[in-house]
């Protein structure tokens, strides 16, 4: 194998292009703040940029893994900021009723009924898009229009705040010098991957996103497939509902998770999943995740005023999306791709340009 | 997809099919959702006729209090009609409040000159979505998402506060009413029910219109039929852009503001009151005047909370959400009738 081969091989690797964007994107923190990568310990706990990016970004990446496989099987879930805040208040406002907030049991039986209530959540997703036939994007909309409403009810139109040492650990919490929720993210991600990868099971959603009445034809229950990615979807969303609650030791129903599920959409697109369905990659997403929420540290720390986030996060979705479309890449880069095929055009272009290879390989 | 909206014309076969064909009817979701409104609107005056409901103020202040949101939802109607859909519309509702506040009042150019830009910049906007995902074959979802960020964040771009407008033309404007006797109705109001007018002939009575309800219906066969796909399909998000710029202009009328976070969401309200008014998510279904009563409905909820005093404000957000679910499930059940 020559290197150049082995460089193409490189390239042409789904997570080349996500990476190498999130490199870039740290890298450009360095002349800003100098000792951006540096890592230090302070009773006990590891601090640092890279630590709180993590931490940071860890509810978006339960959420963007959970909506990866809902998209798998080309779906779309809407309903998960509306289920972190569902969640969050439930365990809160359970919490907030214990005469002893401090005491475990308590406040394992508050999170189990949150997540309870956010597995429903996607069990009733999942009746209507697999059983009722409604697509994916309206029969999601209910929650997401109605959840809030939920969740305020709940919580009574306030802010429920608690002052729980076992429930701050979920989000704020460290464990072993790291922030605990990111082995949670950990765990959640290995399990996923596990369950996808060394299982049928990646296999079978993947059959279902890509013709979900062939896969029902040879044997699979698709419709089957469809409820568990909701309910998976939905779970996921109610720990990073927990997280967030935990990490601000309050349940706000009306701003709690406000937007996750655009951010997670974008964090799944950028990771090079594809939004018509029928494959998908973890790794790529928790990668994707990760570019989001170092983008917006990023605008944090060069100074660049806050409120722009939003316009920085269209124009990459602008750039993903016109680089994952092949009629735009016919268009502009038409000519070019003819003569030399593995042309990288831009480093954002490659997350959606590796994306179709993957079939291949 | 025919559309004819002439004079209802009631089956007049005795055969016992006669209820499936009423279920069949595709006028049926509007004559429920317009039920539904009357149903309500009887309830609210056997509640609160004491504390003034039956006033005829109170029925018209629905026209004044939803003004923007009926145009936006009429913008929405044309997106959802042709098959696709608009998530930006109330971040562009959100943006012109802001462009506007900003050039009348730190700016200081006359109203008459900041209209037509604004609702330049939003139509502008539209089309270049309505470009973007005919061209590149890009999912409108993604589309019009990207659009949703963007213009919220150029709302915060021109300021993080929210900005009072004190210019005497906006007040003025504000406050004029145009009296019908029975009460008055606010110049949002009035323009509100031209936009409504001009969509129904747009829809109904135009070749526009027959090709957007052909390419909502099913867009291989209107493309086979030489249809031209690509402007209409631009046309429409350019309309339902042009509609949510000037629903964010009456809704500058009506909070004399704006704010970086006014209608956040509101798309999702547009989505719904559509919805609710009868219109086939798929596309290629529904009647223009079924949005004016799924806005009235929404509308009508908010004021029967209102009355109610006791009930907050979160119901509102609970029963758009179970009215939404069933009128999704209602349409589900008449679509698959129709294909048996």
């Amino acid at each position: 194998m020559t290197t150049t081969s082995r460089w193409r091989a490189l390239t042409r690797h789904n997570l080349f292009w996500p990476i190498v964007v999130l490199v870039a994107l740290l890298l450009v923190n360095v002349p800003f703040t100098p000792d951006f990568f540096a890592i230090r310990m302070t009773d006990g706990h590891l601090y640092g940029s890279l630590v709180s990016i993590v931490l940071f970004g860890s509810p978006l990446i339960l959420v963007a893994v959970g909506m990866t496989l809902v998209i798998a099987t080309g779906g779309i879930d809407l309903s998960v900021g509306a289920v972190v805040a569902i969640t969050g208040a439930l365990t809160c406002s359970y919490i907030s009723d214990q005469s002893d907030q401090d005491a475990l049991a308590g406040v394992l039986l508050a999170m189990g009924v949150g997540l309870i209530a956010a597995v429903v959540c996607g069990l009733w997703n999942g009746f209507l898009v697999a059983r009722m036939g409604i697509q994916p994007i309206i029969a999601t909309l209910i929650i997401m229009v109605a959840g809030r409403g939920v969740a305020q009810l709940i919580t009574d139109g306030q802010i429920i705040t608690i002052n729980s040492e076992p429930y701050k650990l979920i989000g704020g919490g460290y464990w072993l010098t790291l922030p605990f929720s990111i082995f949670v993210v950990a765990a959640v991600v290995a399990v996923t991957v596990a369950l996808t990868r060394r299982t049928a099971l990646g296999l079978l959603v993947e059959s279902v996103g890509g013709n979900a009445e062939a896969s029902r034809l040879v044997g699979i229950r698709s419709r089957r497939i469809k409820i568990m990615v909701y309910v998976f979807c939905a779970l996921c969303a109610g720990i990073a509902g927990l997280m967030i609650s935990s990490n601000t030791s309050a349940a706000d129903g009306n701003n709690a998770g406000l937007w996750i599920e655009l951010d997670a959409i974008l964090a799944v697109v950028i990771g090079g999943t594809s939004l018509l369905g029928g494959r998908f990659s973890i790794g790529g997403t928790v990668v994707g995740a990760l570019v989001i929420q170092t983008l917006t540290t990023t605008i944090y720390t060069i100074g660049v005023p806050t409120q722009t986030n939003l316009v920085f996060k269209a124009a990459v979705v602008i750039v993903v999306c016109l680089l994952q479309s092949p009629k735009f890449r016919a268009k502009v880069f038409g000519a070019r791709a003819k003569t030399a095929a593995p042309a990288a055009p831009a480093a954002v272009a490659e997350p959606a340009d590796s994306a179709p290879k993957m079939e291949v390989s | 997809m025919s559309t004819t909206t002439k004079t209802p014309t009631t089956p007049q076969t005795r055969t016992p099919s006669k209820a499936a064909r009423l279920l069949g009817d595709r006028r049926l979701p509007v004559l429920v959702t317009a039920a539904l409104f009357l149903v309500m609107y009887i309830g609210g005056l056997s509640r609160y006729v004491n504390y003034g409901f039956g006033d005829s103020q109170v029925f018209l202040n629905l026209f004044i209090d939803n003004s923007y949101l009926l145009v936006a939802a009429v913008g929405a109607t044309f997106v959802i009609m042709s098959g696709g859909i608009d998530l930006s519309v109330g971040s562009v509702i959100g943006f012109t409040t802001m462009l506007t506040a900003w050039l009348v009042q730190d700016v200081g150019l006359p109203l008459l000159v900041v209209i037509p830009i604004s609702l330049g910049v939003g139509a502008f906007g539209g089309f270049l979505m309505g470009y973007v995902i005919h061209n590149f074959e890009i999912q409108p979802f993604i589309v019009t998402l990207a659009g949703l960020f963007l213009f919220r964040g150029l709302c915060l771009v021109i300021s993080k506060e929210s900005i009072a407008i004190t210019d005497s033309a906006v007040s003025s404007l504000a406050e004029t009413r145009v009296s019908l006797g029975v009460g008055d109705l606010s110049i949002g109001a009035v323009v509100a029910l031209l936009v409504l007018a001009g969509a129904f002939y747009l829809l109904h009575y135009t070749r526009f219109g027959r090709r957007i309800y052909a390419i909502g219906g099913n867009e291989q066969s209107a493309l086979l039929m030489g249809l031209p796909l690509g402007g209409t399909k631009i046309a429409v998000y350019t309309l339902s852009g042009f509609c949510s710029a000037l629903a964010g202009l009456l809704f500058m009328l009506y909070i004399q503001s704006g704010d970086p976070l006014h209608a956040v969401g509101m798309e999702l309200d547009a989505i719904a009151a559509v919805v609710i008014g009868g219109t086939l998510l798929t596309g290629g279904s529904g009647y223009v005047l079924g949005t004016l009563f799924g806005v009235l409905v929404l509308g009508l909820i908010k004021s029967i909370i209102q009355f109610e005093g006791t009930l907050s404000s979160w119901w509102t957000k609970i029963a758009t959400g179970v009215l939404l679910c069933a009128f999704i499930l209602i349409q589900r059940v008449m679509t698959t009738r129709k294909k048996t």
